[in-house]
């Protein structure tokens, strides 16, 4: 949950990165990471297994400047894909304010998408968070694969499977090269401020 | 979103400086469960970087959590890392809000416990208001 401190004239803000696993999630978090180091004061911190895929989460801090004279800090997360670490995605909803749900655009991965969704919909509910409620941004990412002939899902299909009733603002982009990476995190971080603008003024 | 008043915190500040600084800790931190720092007092020679610490200490606060419950456990009363130089200690103050105190082997952990239980009951009651 958003933390005013009104004494320090400061907003904490916390977004998770949601997603199948090895759908993009750490590499989003990479790739804002490097395009604004000047703005992110401290290392990113990522909790990874030995083969170097999330274990808990990753966690990366930026500050996006002030806000109606308060200084709003964002908070960052992923959490692991992997169908067996759905504990720990739980944990890491928790105090959730803003959520991105990564989806992986290859034919392959449809159902891991779909399964992920519905999953994080109930993992919301635990926490007594509606996800027609809560701010979220789809990104429909790995689109540059289509060029290495992957068979891919159109966006057609992305929407039917994932938008069609939560209608959401929703990205196709490239992770790896930073396609889209900004404009979602920028849409998701301006949805949040917007759920608490009464608060902020 | 929440907020605490200027005046709540001021009154945490005052409580972490006078219980729990005053005997000689090296940081005392106040974060909520979604790893947001409310509050954070320090002796001056602690160079960590806080936000970071206090996003690991929530969820390492709610695995511990979770590992109590799938064992039967309502939870675990004593949450403590050992450390040569410096040691980390954990009281839940109600199941928004968690105190993390470090320090260093001057500090007793018996004495520690006590201090700390103390300040608890008094940030739960600024917390009711």
């Amino acid at each position: 949950m958003g933390f005013i401190n009104i004494k320090k004239k400061e907003v904490q803000i916390k977004i998770v990165y949601y997603g199948p696993g090895r759908g993009g999630k750490t590499t989003n978090l990479d790739y804002i990471n490097k395009k604004y180091k000047e703005r992110i004061k401290t290392e990113m911190v990522s909790i990874k297994t030995h083969g170097d895929r999330t274990l808990f989460f990753d966690f990366l801090p930026v500050e996006i400047g002030k806000i109606h004279g308060f200084d709003i800090k964002i908070q960052l997360y992923t959490v692991p894909g992997q169908v067996k670490y759905n504990a720990t995605r739980k944990l890491v909803l928790k105090g959730v304010d803003g959520l991105v749900f990564v989806a992986d655009m290859q034919r392959e991965r449809r159902d891991a998408n779909i399964k992920a969704l519905e999953q994080m919909k109930e993992n919301l509910l635990s926490h007594s968070k509606d996800i027609a409620k809560i701010p979220l941004v789809l990104q429909y990412n790995k689109v540059d694969l289509k060029k290495e002939g992957v068979e891919m899902l159109t966006v057609e299909e992305m929407e039917h499977d994932l938008n069609r009733n939560l209608k959401v603002p929703a990205f196709t982009a490239s992770a790896l090269v930073g396609n889209n990476v900004v404009d979602t995190l920028k849409k998701i971080i301006s949805m949040t401020l917007i759920s608490f603008r009464k608060e902020l003024e | 979103m929440y907020n605490v008043s200027p005046e709540q915190l001021e009154s945490i500040d005052a409580i972490l400086q006078n219980e729990l600084m005053g005997i000689g800790v090296h940081s005392s931190i106040l974060i909520d469960m979604a790893g947001n720092t409310i509050a954070h007092l320090d002796d001056g020679h602690c160079s960590f970087d806080v936000v970071a610490f206090s996003a690991l200490a929530a969820g390492n606060f709610a695995t511990v959590d979770a590992m109590a419950q799938l064992v039967g456990e309502q939870q675990f009363s004593l949450l403590f890392h050992r450390g040569e130089s410096e040691s980390i200690h954990f009281s839940k103050v109600n199941d928004e809000v968690l105190l993390i105190t470090i320090f260093g082997p001057e500090v007793s952990l018996g004495f520690l416990r006590l201090k700390t239980t103390d300040v608890v009951k008094k940030i739960q009651n600024i917390w009711q208001q």
